[in-house]
């Protein structure tokens, strides 16, 4: 088996079972994450995204179909579940919903002290985790909840980093961040993963965030895997993806309005990079 | 895993009782409860049960859903029945040390049982067909009398509302915290009773912060819309009894015509 790190095998999952409003959140949902990866996972709100992230880390049973993890099937019995939540790491949308400790240190160390490490460890690897997110120092003995909504996602993502996962699942990361607060995230993201090697999912409804730095998009739409390819590819659906509610990255829409217009511009760009290059040349051809 | 509590929770069907004016299923309720007081006897108990079997059926609530509600009473349930056998006195019909089975204390736990279920089904039936503000409005209704004494009937109801409104929030939002938390390597099931009642620790503290935090926010939007209490406030839609409520009261009555007949002859 060449690396296939974790493997979402035919996952169905259905909320409200046995009531008359049953909905089914993922429907037959296959797909393979390689160690390195760097996924975009988007969709529209109730497209199931939420839902396919907690079955990551047997957060949820699904109804049929499993994940095998490192070749192992995660929910048959014995298997150590506990263990996974530290291999693979779920950031959720609101750090609002797990900060409870007295200082940023202390919450940071939750998650070591349950892996099982000793003292020394776990607050090496805590303090190591709240550099790596780019909190100073000053942060550290402050509470959590005095800090900014930026510093306090930094914080749950710290505290998830602090147990050394292999793969890194983050569920709208970005979300009510204001522009700076946005782009520093997600470069922080980025740095983490060219240093460290981490396996990255990047949940998000934003194009912008994803079409930039992911390799890999994941395209969901009511409980189902509609496109799962390189950016490039994902965005050239672009009517498609406006079907489900969802849009190309801004400046891909700017590309295909001046190819329109005349100008000899390659329409499949999809960062401000690459359109700033294909526009520069379609303009010095012209003359 | 929280899902499971039923109780104050709505279950949303198109069906006559859901349908039904709330004034109607309130005190329908109440008249059901107190007719389980009224007679020990089997009979009347079957009566009952037959009657809630019915009403059930056309709630179109499933049945397995109602079932549901009663594991949060299992204990209490047990506990009762268990006190009942073992400490009523009369003829024994079986003893082991210092304790005794009698035939009057098997008769009354029985009776006990059946008064219990019957009672948690017979009101979460009310609050599953019934949407939160439907009930209170009803209970303002219904409690508009106790005005003349002073009662602040309007504040209560509204304090009732919002702690009923909040429930499903505040589960949902336990069970988002737990995830989260078991995201970070919790465990909320292994340990003896401090460890676990230690574990709780992280999902209380945001769980109260939130809820301090929503409260405050509601007060906000509260006072931003002008709301001064119930001083000449009216309503958008007005509880009005229709035919099939002056139906659900001939039925009522009938039912415990029944139960009395039942319970004084049989």
């Amino acid at each position: 088996m060449e690396d296939m790190k974790l493997i979402a095998d035919h996952l169905v999952y259905e909320y409200n079972k046995g009531t008359n409003q049953t909905v089914r959140a993922l429907d037959d949902v296959n797909f393979v994450i390689r160690t390195g990866e760097f996924i975009g996972l988007i969709g529209h709100t109730g497209s199931g995204k939420s839902t396919l992230v907690q079955h990551l880390n047997a957060l949820l049973k699904p109804d049929s179909g499993t994940i095998y993890y490192d070749g192992a099937d995660v929910f048959e019995k014995g298997y150590d579940r506990k263990a996974l939540r530290g291999k693979v790491g779920l950031v959720f949308q609101y750090p609002e919903h797990q900060l409870f400790e007295e200082t940023v240190f202390k919450e940071v160390c939750y998650g070591p002290i349950n892996m099982g490490l000793d003292t020394k460890e776990v607050e090496m690897t805590a303090y190591a985790a709240i550099k790596r997110v780019g909190l100073p120092d000053e942060c550290i003995d402050q509470s959590p909840f005095d800090l900014s909504g930026g510093q306090k996602r930094r914080v749950a993502i710290a505290s998830v980093l602090a147990m050394k996962p292999e793969i890194l699942v983050l569920d709208e990361p970005t979300a009510g961040l204001d522009p700076k607060g946005r782009d520093e995230l997600l470069s922080m993201i980025v740095e983490l993963r060219e240093k460290e090697g981490i396996t990255v999912v990047l949940v998000s409804h934003s194009m912008e965030d994803v079409a930039e730095y992911v390799e890999r998009i994941i395209v969901m739409d009511k409980g189902k895997i509609l496109y799962d390819d390189v950016p490039k590819a994902v965005f050239s659906h672009a009517e498609e993806l406006e079907a489900i509610g969802l849009a190309a990255p801004q400046v891909t829409y700017i590309l295909k309005d001046l190819k329109a217009a005349g100008f000899d511009v390659d329409t499949t760009g999809i960062t401000l990079a690459e359109a700033k290059e294909t526009i520069l040349q379609a303009l010095t051809w012209k003359h | 895993m929280l899902r499971d509590i039923t109780i104050g929770q709505y279950y949303s069907a198109d069906s006559v009782l859901h349908r039904m004016d709330p004034r109607t299923k309130l005190l329908g309720t109440m008249i059901y409860l107190v007719s389980l007081f009224l007679f020990d006897s089997a009979p009347v108990y079957a009566l009952a049960a037959v009657f809630l079997g019915v009403v059930i059926m056309l709630s179109k609530v499933p049945f397995s859903y109602m079932v549901k509600g009663l594991k949060s009473i299992l204990f209490l349930l047990l506990f009762t029945v268990f006190m009942n056998m073992l400490f009523v006195k009369g003829e024994v019909i079986w003893s082991f040390w210092k304790l005794q089975v009698t035939r009057e204390g098997l008769r009354k736990s029985g009776f006990m049982a059946a008064r219990l279920i019957l009672l948690i089904l017979g009101s979460n039936l009310m609050t599953l067909t019934t949407t939160p503000t439907r009930l209170t409005n009803a209970m303002e209704s219904v409690m508009k009398p106790l005005k003349l004494i002073k009662v602040p009937v309007h504040e209560i109801a509204m304090m009732m509302s919002i702690a009923l409104r909040f429930i499903p929030i505040l589960l949902d939002e336990t069970d988002k915290i737990m995830k989260a938390q078991l995201a970070r390597g919790a465990d909320f099931e292994s340990g003896n009773l401090i460890r676990k009642a230690k574990s709780m620790v992280p999902v209380l503290v945001p769980l109260f912060i939130s809820a301090f935090r929503r409260a405050n926010d509601l007060a906000m939007a509260m006072e931003a819309r002008c709301y001064h209490g119930g001083k000449g406030r009216t309503q958008m839609k007005p509880l009005k009894y229709a035919g099939r409520d002056f139906a659900a009261y001939a039925v009522l009555l009938l039912y415990l015509a029944g139960v009395i007949v039942i319970g004084k002859f049989l």
